[in-house]
Formats: structure tokens, sequence, C-alpha cells
């Protein structure tokens, strides 16, 4: 498997030590979580991501987020790199994060840049639900 | 968790198997000058007379192990070029007869992929629907036939799923009709009785390597009663009465000889202890929820064992479970992102195909090892739908069907 260190390192953490790595759930309909899903089974893989967030100043600030991710093995390294990134970040912020983040941080093989996609689509996702309940 | 046996724990017999100790003892005897390395076709000397009885002695054992006359065995380079041999053989030296040719969707690529090259030369070919069981039913069969049909390449046994077909039934028809069948049954030696005396194929395609013996090294039954004519496919000195040319392998050729022989000698000891390996595993890991065989389990063998894990996906599955060696059904560390061809043929939603895991069990395969491979199934499994959004949803009573994806 061409798959760098990173990603496997990042994979096995995060199943050893789910808690750590922030995989879990908020209940979707309170008015601070926003939460994001994308993919597809048949594709073979999904993403659920879900932000915390507290009012600061004229913004907002992901105080938590949690996640759950059915995929392959670069698929749950992604969404878990992705959930590092966003803690402490406000909306606009996280908004700026770009899939390219995400390869480069976990030296992606080119035929797994679609799981970096997928998780700047949940981030996306899940902001855009937030927002709406606001 | 006991780590006195060594990792990574391989069962992916049906990949391939190592080569038996007393197999490669063998193969040395024919390599250097103080062995027998001549070649078998040398006339002239004591050198290529000894070759040749080293070489028609492990034909001998492969024909004995599989019930047929040892003049029927052509070596081959493997179970590719034997089906190769055989599927472009049969279309090419009989093409006046007709130019329809009938196989399976879950074939092994080494006859699919020879049926689409006789495609492109103008041939028909009729790739069968299994049922859900991974079978080839006769009906299917009687249903693609025509006046045309000139070969029938049916597997003896599904290399992912471990279903055997009805030869019996399927030959007995073959013949009826007059069309030449074809069995792949690179996985069937030292797993199953074959008795080609009996039988009704009039082309049977074998591996050394699945058997114990080296890469490199497979045979093609060619019948010769009633007899059976192919076309050569390689041309360069008439051996193998000019079925097959080329300077023989000695040294692999009697590995797998060794192989077989050994095979034919062991093979009730083998399958009464992986029976056992297979009832131990399976009564273990049905323990765990939503987790579904594939393949008919009536007709099987149980040296493999195909399970989907539903909700987690196959490739994460292998990568938790890196101290076992094993192989997916998904295809999702290559390029193609395609789940297995031979579960989409199946039935089985894509997401089930690619959940998949292939364990294969052999002769050097343990119980300890099984025991903590169950130890680290049980493991993986469970961290893997804790992280899966899917199994959340399954145990929320979600309809996953019902879900508008966001497909990407």
């Amino acid at each position: 498997m061409a798959y760098s260190k990173k990603v496997v390192d990042k994979f096995e953490n995060t199943i050893n030590e789910p808690a750590k790595f922030n995989v879990g759930r908020f209940d979707p309909t309170e008015l601070n979580v926003g939460t994001g899903m994308v993919g597809a089974p048949a594709c073979g893989d999904v993403m659920k991501l879900q932000i915390k967030c507290e009012p600061q100043g004229n913004t907002h600030v992901i105080k938590d987020v949690k996640f759950k991710t059915y995929g392959c093995g670069s698929a749950i390294a992604s969404s878990s790199e992705l959930v590092e990134m966003l803690i402490g970040k406000t909306l606009e912020e996280a908004k700026g994060i770009k899939n390219i983040d995400i390869v480069e941080a976990l030296e992606l093989p080119p035929i797994k840049i679609h799981c970096s996609v997928l998780a700047e689509d949940s981030i996306k996702q899940a902001i855009d639900d937030y927002e709406q309940k606001q | 968790m006991s780590t006195d046996i060594n990792l990574p724990i391989y069962l992916d017999y049906a990949s391939t198997t190592p080569v038996d100790p007393r197999v490669a003892s063998k193969i040395f005897e024919h390599l250097t000058l103080d062995g027998n390395f001549g070649n078998p076709a040398s006339r002239s000397h004591k050198f290529g007379w000894k070759a040749e009885e080293s070489v028609e002695e492990a034909r001998s054992h492969v024909a004995n192990l599989v019930g047929c006359d040892p003049r029927e065995i052509v070596w081959t380079s493997g179970a590719t070029e034997a089906d190769n041999l055989a599927i472009k053989g049969i279309a090419n030296f009989y093409q006046s007869k007709g130019k329809h040719i009938i196989t399976s969707k879950i074939e092994h690529k080494a006859v699919l992929d020879p049926c689409r090259q006789l495609e492109r030369e103008g041939f028909e070919v009729t790739y069968l629907d299994p049922n859900e069981g991974g079978l080839t039913t006769l009906e299917s069969i009687k249903n693609a036939t025509r006046d045309d049909t000139v070969l029938i390449s049916i597997m003896h046994i599904n290399n992912e799923l471990g279903t055997i077909n009805d030869l019996e039934a399927i030959g007995s028809y073959a013949r009826e009709k007059g069309i030449f069948f074809h069995v792949d049954a690179a996985q069937s030696t030292g797993k199953v009785e074959i008795n080609l005396a009996e039988l009704p194929v009039d082309l049977m395609s074998f591996s050394a390597h699945k058997t114990y013996g080296p890469k490199g090294i497979g045979a093609l039954f060619v019948r010769r009663k009633p007899r059976v004519r192919i076309e050569a496919q390689m041309h360069g000195g008439g051996h193998e009465r000019g079925m097959r040319s080329g300077t023989l392998a000695t040294h692999q050729i009697v590995g797998m000889g060794e192989a077989f022989r050994i095979a034919k000698e062991e093979m009730l000891e083998d399958n009464k202890r992986i029976d056992a390996l297979h009832t131990k595993f399976y009564d273990e890991v049905s323990k765990i929820e939503e987790i579904y065989v594939n393949g008919d389990s009536e007709n099987k063998v149980t040296n493999i064992l195909n399970i989907s894990f539903a909700y987690v996906e196959g490739e994460s599955l292998i990568m938790a479970l890196k101290d076992i060696a094993v192989s997916s059904g998904s295809a999702c560390t290559s390029a193609s992102l395609e789940p297995s061809y031979v579960l989409r043929a199946l039935g089985r939603k894509d997401e089930l195909a690619s959940s998949s895991i292939r364990f294969s069990f052999g002769r050097f395969t343990t119980e300890e090892e099984v025991e903590y491979t169950l130890t680290l199934i049980h493991h993986a499994v469970d961290r893997l739908r804790e992280l899966s959004p899917l199994w959340e949803m399954y145990l929320d009573g979600i309809d996953l069907d019902s879900v508008d994806w966001q497909t990407h």
C-alpha cells in the first residue's frame, strides 16, 4: 500500500484511542451544533462531521468537534486530521481550510485525493448547517 | 494477548501457498551440477535421460492426483497459461465448427481475458450470471447454448468464494451437445477429489503454487478419449507433443509432481484439520452482529471463507488487521476503487461487496493462529464500527437505503 507513515499512524491512533481523537456524536438538534455528512456507502466512504460553536465578538468559534467516518484508511485519517485543524478556529478560518492542506499534512497518494475533498466538503456542510440555525 | 506466534499470520492460502519443505528439497536436487540438471529433451546422453525420467515421474504424480492418464498432462507455466492454451487452443482449432463460447462472469481473469481477446478476433462470448450463491447453474448454461457453441469454460472452485460448481452435471450436458468443456481447477487440487476417468471434462487447468508447489508451473489436462485437439499457442521445438513448446523446467516440474504426490497422500488428513479450523473460525466470527458469508454454504470448500462485515469498509478493516495477511474483495487499494466483480455479480450491494474479506486456511495454519486472528477481528470490527456513521445509523434504526446520499 502506498500510504505514508503519517496516514498509517493517524489511522491507527484514531481507531485505538477514539475518544482522544474526537470520535463521537453531538445531539444534532442542539442550536450550537452544526452537522455535515457527505459521501455514500456505495462509493465506499461516508464522513459525518459535527462542530460545536460559541459566539465570540462578531464571529463564532469552533469549540469542539466530533466525527465518524466509514471508509478506507486514508478517509479515516483525513477526517481525523481535519478535526484537529478545526478546533479553536473561527468559522471564517475554518472555511479557508482546503483539501490540499490535508493532502500535504498526511502526504496522501494521488489516488486518495478524493478523501481530502470529502473532508473539505464535510466542514463546508457542517458550517452551513450551523449558520442556518443562527 | 499471547504473541508467541509469528506475525503477521498468513491466511491467504487461496492466493498462494508456501512451498512444502519436502517439495523444496526435491527442487534443489534438480538444479546443480551434482544434481539432475539435464535437459529432458536431450536424447544423446544420460543427463537428458535422467531429467526426462524425473519429468515423467512428476507427470504420473499429477495424473494420479486427478485420475487421468499421464499422457493427458501438458506442462505449462501455470494455470493462466493453461487457461489460455485451452480456450484459445479450442477456439482456434475448431472455429469452423462454431464461434460461440459460454463462460461465467465470476471466472478468474485468466479465463475472462482470453475470452475478451477471442471476441476481438470475431468470436462471440456469453458471460453467465451466477446464482446468488455464486454457482453457475446448468439451467443458465442450457439457456445460453446455441447451435454454434463450441466451448463451455466454467471454473471448479471459485477463488474468492470457495464455491464448488457441479462439473458432473455441466459436463454431461456439454458432452450430450458435443460442446467442449474446459474447467479452471486452480483452487481444487488437494482440496476435493477429482477423478477425470469418470468426470465428463475435456480440458482442465492446474496450478502448482496453490497446492504447496512452486510458482511458475502448471498443467493442462487434454483428454485423449474422446480425443480433444488444440492449436498450440507457443511454437518452437514441438515439446509436449507439439501442444506447448519450450524447454521443460525440470526443477519446477518435479516440484509440482512432489507437491501433487503429497496432496494425494495427505489430502484427507489436511482437509480434516482445515475443516476443524474452519468450524472454529466460523462459530466464533458468526457471533459478530451483521456479518454475511458470501457464497453458497452447501457447495463450498472449507479452506476459503469470504465474509462481509457490514458498516465497515474493507480496506480500513485490512489496515486494522495488519497482523493478518488476508485479501479484500475491495480493490480500493488499487486505482480502480471498484468492489470485487465476483461479489457484485452475486448481486451484493456495493457497500457489502467492499466490506468483504477472504480468509483462506492451509496446511500450516495452526489453531493458535486462528484464535489470535479471531481476537483481532473482534477488536478491529468493534473499533471501526464505533467510528462508522453507518453503524450509528443502523443502531438508530435508520434504513440506509432510504437516505438521500450525497454522492461525490
